[in-house]
């Protein structure tokens, strides 16, 4: 080769490397933008800060959502430890939930529930500790005992309402839990409209279920018919708006297909505000009309009683301020939250301030009952309060919390969160009291902040300190798929049981001494009496013939904490776990013969290994 | 001749004073107030039970801790080495202690009105001898839990007698046993039955004012 030539290659080969070094030596390792740091806390006053000593109690519980899991999940806060699993709409062998007869009655068939928004009770607007209401996207809503925590109800499905998602929300004083439709259909359940008459046959309901105020039972009170919008997340006024309730919709477009697109095409939806002590009178009045076996009102023929409040597009979160006076909705596609005043939505009410309607429903004047458009950042979705006239919003696609204050509207501070933050629970957050101190940010992203656990990862949830001016990120938990909404209460206002007294417990069945367990038989309808206690299942084997019905009633005789007894019955699957003092029955069908172990399968004493008996199935 | 005896029976007549009747009268009414307490209580800490599980026995009766719920614990924990439940019906102590003290409050009224010296010294013997009788029934009865075990018992361990006063370690249970409100109220009954006695004794030194 000649010499030019070989130098003609190595200059070229010099002109693609060293751009080529210069270029890859450029490329970012880590973001420039300052104020895009990942989050991380000061480890000394973390530590400090949510550090419970072995043996000492949490300040706080922290009811979070499980999402699809069906599962109401307690932390404690500060320290985000797990403290127990209450199952609601899904089997739980753990606590033999869903396979004793009451619970499984309860789950009606259904195997699965999507839990989002736990609404616990109210008095005056505030926590009262007596129950924790939750959704399930399956048209259901479900109360939580907190004496007990105990699932004591699930009520519905419920007539019209389709896709279950604007629950469990309380009214101030526990009067009513609301729900709304999020997936629009032709009701009642079961009509038949093609999707391209989505616009007019489909109909979305919201739904006001009564609660009993002494025993919290749950009953089907009223609905009234919507447009078919996507309605999303409400919350109930409190103290200056009380009687109203206030739920944001999306797909005010009435779009069908790819939604994340036709569903985006307008700058506004709507917040509906529902005038629900209007409502009830307008039931008392008879103006409802019966569809699907409940009374539904049609804002046509009850004027005054629903309005229609522009937001910023595709609204996720609706949060009525400490004192009612402030409704903060906001529009998860924008970069501002909106707020709006009470008393301008009265006025232009009064005023017949319009600006159009949606099918009879007035819409209010934007402008006019507006009061702020709050530059909180990228994402906003949801608005929790402190006791100091902060409000702090979750921006999803920011990945950050916004501190700001109500009525001067300014931002103060952002704190990350790791990562794609949904909800946001601060203590006591969302009634006429809030605490401020602790925040918890749950995220639906934690992209490795674990040890790996493989493709499926957990969700993470963030402990924040909102107790001075700066937020503090402190801890973060991985909590169990998949936490929307949560509800933070101070421990005080528990008083949780923890033994059935035995002289609370009537169950027919019930026997308390040894020398009373056995089977009797009425046909081939068998009944074996059952009593555990450490160490023994009485009685230790219990016959029967192939083909009977057989109910067995296990009584847990103990009266101390914790002794929990289980009864599993091996090649039926079946697993009930009995608490001290409680009486529970299953019933099954013995249709294979045979010799099947049964035992506690809790663990309580020295000798639980002992803890066992036989069912001997004979063939006739 | 006067005998030493005749003298001593001559002086045990002699009638009491009014302060010593005045505490016979009061230790009368104290034994109301032994109904009201436990008259012995017997505590059980082991790691499982950091409150500890009480025992609180009465005259008349036997109570639990935690509403009566901590009895129905030691039953089921002592199942496990056979000891026999402890249930009310089993203890006669229930029936006679409060008779015998019924009996000696009425006793001690009795010996109030006649108030001579032999009475109260009838009444010091005899409430030290119920004493007596009723701390050595307690200590058999815990003997004989501790020593009838039952044979077929999942946990075999050596006959014991659990503490009657003190503390003592059983296995993972650290036990203390201790006389309960009634017990010191029993005791104060003694108290004023002795001062009683020695004043009454006292005061019959002095010679008895002649009848004419």
């Amino acid at each position: 080769m000649k010499s030019h030539t070989k130098t003609l290659l190595l200059w070229a080969l010099a002109l693609v490397l060293v751009p080529g070094v210069i270029a890859w030596s450029c490329a970012p390792s880590a973001p420039h933008g300052a104020n895009r740091p990942a989050a991380v806390s000061d480890i000394a006053l973390a530590a400090q800060k949510t550090y419970v000593a072995p043996g000492d109690l949490d300040e706080y519980y922290l009811f979070a959502s499980g999402g699809h899991s069906g599962n109401v999940y307690v932390y404690g806060v500060p320290s985000m430890r797990h403290l127990a699993t209450i199952p609601v709409y899904t089997p739980y062998p753990a606590t033999g939930y869903g396979f004793d007869d009451d619970t499984r009655k309860m789950l009606g068939g259904l195997t699965w529930g999507d839990v989002h928004h736990p609404s616990l009770s109210e008095t005056k607007g505030d926590y009262d500790g007596r129950w924790l209401f939750v959704n399930d996207m399956n048209g259901r809503v479900a109360r939580v005992d907190l004496r007990d925590f105990k699932t004591r109800q699930i009520l519905g499905p419920i007539p019209n309402v389709s896709g279950n998602h604007g629950s469990a929300f309380v009214t101030p004083n526990t009067e009513y839990s609301m729900m709304a439709t999020r997936f629009s259909i032709p009701i009642p359940k079961g009509t038949v409209a093609p999707v391209e008459d989505y616009a007019s046959r489909y109909k979305g309901v919201v739904v006001a279920v009564k609660i009993n105020p002494t025993s919290g039972e749950m009953s089907l009170g009223w609905e009234i018919l919507m447009p078919p919008f996507n309605y999303d997340l409400g919350d109930a006024g409190k103290l200056a708006s009380d009687g109203w309730m206030f739920w944001t919709s999306y797909n005010s477009e009435r779009a069908t297909g790819q939604l994340e697109v036709t569903s985006a095409q307008r700058d506004r939806d709507y917040i509906a505000a529902v005038d629900w002590h209007k409502a009830e009178k307008a039931i008392a009045d008879g103006l409802g009309d019966t569809i699907g076996g409940v009374k539904v009102l049609d804002p046509k023929k009850v004027p005054d009683m629903v309005y229609l409040m522009p937001c910023g597009k595709s609204p996720h979160g609706v949060d009525v301020s400490p004192d009612g006076k402030y409704i903060v909705g906001s529009g998860k596609l924008q970069g501002v939250t909106t707020v709006f005043n009470f008393e301008k939505i009265q006025t232009a009410i009064r005023n017949k301030d319009f600006s159009g309607d949606e099918d009879g429903i007035p819409v209010l004047r934007y402008e006019s009952i507006k009061d702020a458009e709050v530059p909180v950042g990228l994402g906003p979705l949801h608005t929790q309060f402190g006791p100091d006239g902060y409000a702090y919003t979750s921006l999803f696609v920011d990945s950050a919390i916004a501190k700001w204050k109500l009525g001067t509207w300014e931002v103060v501070d952002k704190v990350p969160m790791s990562y794609s933050i949904g909800h946001l629970s601060a203590a006591e957050g969302d009634t006429v009291s809030p605490d401020g101190k602790y925040l918890v940010g749950l995220n639906k992203l934690s992209h490795g902040r674990h040890l790996s656990v493989g493709p499926s990862q957990p969700e993470s949830s963030q402990l924040v300190d909102i107790s001075e001016e700066k937020m503090k990120l402190l801890y973060d938990a991985f909590t169990e798929p998949e936490p929307h909404y949560a509800q933070m209460i101070k421990a005080d206002k528990l008083h949780p049981i923890e033994v059935y007294p035995k002289e609370e417990n009537h169950h027919p069945l019930a026997v308390w001494d040894v020398k009373d367990a056995g089977v009797t038989r009425q046909g081939d309808k068998v009944i074996a009496k059952v009593v555990a206690v450490r160490s023994t299942l009485w009685p230790t084997s219990i016959n029967v013939q192939k083909g009977d019905t057989v109910t067995v009633a296990i009584t847990n005789i103990e009266q101390t904490t914790d002794e929990l007894h289980g009864f599993g019955l091996l090649d039926y699957n079946i697993n009930v776990v009995v608490d001290p003092g409680e009486t529970k029955t299953f019933t099954f069908k013995a249709d294979k013969e045979g010799v099947f172990p049964y035992y506690c399968t809790n663990f309580c004493s020295a000798l639980h290994q002992e803890m066992q008996g036989y069912l001997i199935v004979n063939v006739r | 001749m006067k005998t030493a005896s005749q003298s001593l029976a001559r002086r045990l007549e002699t009638p009491a004073g009014m302060l010593p009747r005045a505490f016979l009268v009061a230790a009368a009414l104290l034994v109301f107030v032994t109904y009201l307490f436990p008259l012995w209580n017997m505590t059980m800490f082991a790691p499982q039970y950091p409150q500890g599980l009480r025992l609180h026995i009465y005259s008349y009766k036997l109570d639990g801790g935690n509403g009566g719920q901590d009895v129905h614990e030691i039953n089921v924990l002592n199942h496990y080495i056979g000891m026999h439940d402890l249930v009310s019906a089993d203890f006669t102590e229930f029936k006679w202690i409060p008779f015998v003290l019924g009996a000696l409050a009425l006793l001690f009224l009795r010996a109030a009105v006649h108030g001579e010296l032999g009475h109260v010294l009838d009444m010091v013997v005899l409430f030290l001898y119920f004493s007596l009788f009723s701390l050595w029934s307690f200590g058999y009865k815990l003997y004989r839990y501790g020593h009838d075990l039952a044979p077929t018992a999942a946990v075999k361990v050596q006959p014991f007698m659990p503490p009657m006063l003190g503390r003592r370690q059983l296995a993972n249970f650290e036990v203390t046993s201790t006389p309960g409100p009634a017990s010191y109220v029993l005791g104060l009954m003694a108290l004023l039955l002795v001062v009683a006695l020695v004043l009454a004794w006292r005061g019959s030194r002095k010679p008895a004012p002649e009848l004419s």
